[in-house]
């Protein structure tokens, strides 16, 4: 298996550069601003404070989403499973995480609670969130 | 807030009509003239890079989800297979399998030669994966074939997407990247499926594909099962005062058998007196479908090569027989990734379907065969 893309991806060393001299900028005009506030003309101060307010804004999100997008990139969600084991005799229902060796159909070795019968799993499913239903229903 | 907002809206204003000696006025406007230029000749070529930053970003998530897969199997084989050695190499040599498609420049006979390949295919597969885990059982056999597939396919796909994603980039072709980019997110989502479904073989749980399994599954609980060719089994069940004949791959272990195979049998063995075939299996849905909506229609569903999908064809047609189909509806990331509730909850529908159609379309007394398709991963019978 060749391996010609990196193993591990960082945030990219321009991007990188790009935000932290809009951040150095940023707090240079902030800087400015309040020495213009201080001792100079207040319309300029107010020029270069949301000037570099803005730039500090922007900056920061962009690296937020950069650090964002990473973690969204990296992640596989995977749904909690479910197994309904039942009584054949009595239809008494008893739903549990899925454990490992489960199966549909399988004689489980939990006993019934009513009849003192051994179980078998009816049915191993994932729940999706009501939030991905609507997705996909949105028409 | 009037006080501070108009000298900045000042400020903005003499920037870019500038006036006489307003510096910043005049810095504002030849960045933007030169904005403009470098824009009117290099717009494509920074349209290419953001494409390619977009194909980049996904080639790394395909990455990380083939050596993820890679990883998983060889602890889990290494797990079942309670072996000494590193697993290692065979696994990255099961991951670079490949299969080659038979003629079909003449067509004549295609169907025997595929089926003849994918037999071999099988075989090798398996026998690479008990020499690879000695210790498993035929449960575990085909689960860890499964895992190993999806795997594979998994590094079928990043392979195909890193091909074009390097073209793209050494030829500079915007076109490249942009076919590439338009169909990234479908390859993507079948991505992401694969890789849940190598967690759902892994841990041997029953997926969407599984949903017509289910359904026979249930409908011969309770009846004397035996085994037919290849890895199915069957139950002559009485259903609605009609004998039918259900057929599904056997279970638990990851399988799909072969229906057309096991289809064709049962109409043999009863020299065609067959009135009714149902063919129940998980259907793809279209987008605003709802997951676990059952269909009904006529035709032979089986998914995959289209082996036993001849077969079936084959044997219908030469004994007459009116094959009907059942579909669960679902998209192909909820067929491979662990069963879904809906799906769970529609399987008593299909079964008030069969016995529907089977009073409608046969007298008291008949035979039927109703074949549920699908890989069978998670489920008994």
């Amino acid at each position: 298996m060749n391996q010609t893309v990196p193993q591990t991806r960082r945030v990219s060393p321009i991007m990188f550069a790009m935000i932290m001299i809009a951040l150095l900028l940023a707090l240079v005009a902030i800087y400015w601003g309040f020495n213009e506030y201080l001792y100079g003309d207040p319309s300029t101060a107010s020029f270069y404070l949301s000037i570099g307010i803005a730039i500090l804004a922007v900056s920061t999100y962009m690296m937020y989403q950069t650090r964002k997008r990473m973690i969204k990139l990296l992640s596989v969600e995977i749904q909690p499973l479910s197994s309904t084991v039942q009584c054949a005799k009595c239809g008494f229902k008893n739903i549990r995480e899925f454990k490992q060796g489960d199966f549909v159909f399988k004689e489980t070795e939990e006993m019934c609670p009513k009849d003192n019968q051994k179980m078998t799993i009816s049915a191993i499913y994932r729940e999706v969130k009501d939030k991905e239903k609507a997705k996909e229903m949105s028409f | 807030m009037k006080m501070i907002m108009l000298p900045i809206l000042q400020t903005v204003l003499q920037g870019i009509f500038p006036s006489g000696d307003n510096l910043i006025g005049w810095i504002f406007q030849v960045v933007f003239l030169g904005i403009f230029v470098v824009f009117m000749f290099y717009g494509q070529r920074f349209q290419m890079m953001i494409m390619v930053r977009e194909v980049e970003g996904s080639l790394f998530k395909l990455k990380f989800m083939r050596d993820e897969a890679r990883k998983a199997s060889i602890n889990n084989i290494k797990e079942i297979g309670k072996i000494e050695g590193d697993p290692t190499p065979q696994i990255d040599r099961f991951l670079e399998y490949f299969n080659i498609a038979p003629v079909d420049l003449d067509p004549s006979g295609v169907i025997w030669r595929l089926e003849h390949m994918l037999d071999v295919r099988d075989v090798r597969f398996k026998d690479d994966v008990k020499l690879m885990a000695p210790k498993a059982d035929d449960t575990q056999i085909n689960n860890l074939e499964n895992m190993l597939e999806a795997a594979l396919a998994l590094n079928v796909i990043y392979r195909v997407i890193r091909h074009y994603y390097l073209l793209g980039r050494k030829t500079l072709s915007l076109y490249v990247i942009m076919q590439l980019q338009m169909i990234l997110p479908l390859i993507m989502r079948e991505a992401e499926a694969y890789a849940l479904a190598q967690k759902a073989f892994m841990l041997g749980q029953p997926i969407g594909d599984g949903a017509g399994a289910l359904v026979a599954a249930k409908l011969m609980q309770g009846y004397e099962k035996t085994k037919v060719e290849k890895d199915m089994v069957l139950a002559e069940v009485p259903i609605e005062g009609r004998s039918a004949y259900v057929l599904k791959a056997e279970g638990p272990g990851g399988n799909v058998g072969k229906p057309g195979e096991a289809i064709r049998q049962v109409i043999e063995q009863n020299e065609g007196k067959i009135s009714l075939a149902i063919l129940i299996d998980a259907g793809l849905k279209l987008e605003g479908e709802k997951t676990g909506e059952v269909a009904e229609g006529v035709g032979v569903a089986i998914g995959g090569p289209e082996v036993d999908k001849y077969k079936v064809e084959e044997a219908a047609l030469k004994n007459k027989v009116p094959v009907n189909a059942i579909i669960i509806r679902e998209d192909i990331g909820d067929a491979v990734s662990p069963m879904r509730k809906e799906i769970v909850d529609a399987i008593d529908g299909v079964i008030d379907r069969v016995k529907r159609v089977i009073l409608e379309r046969t007298k008291p007394g008949d035979t039927v065969i109703i074949a549920g398709i699908g890989n069978t991963i998670g489920i008994g019978q």
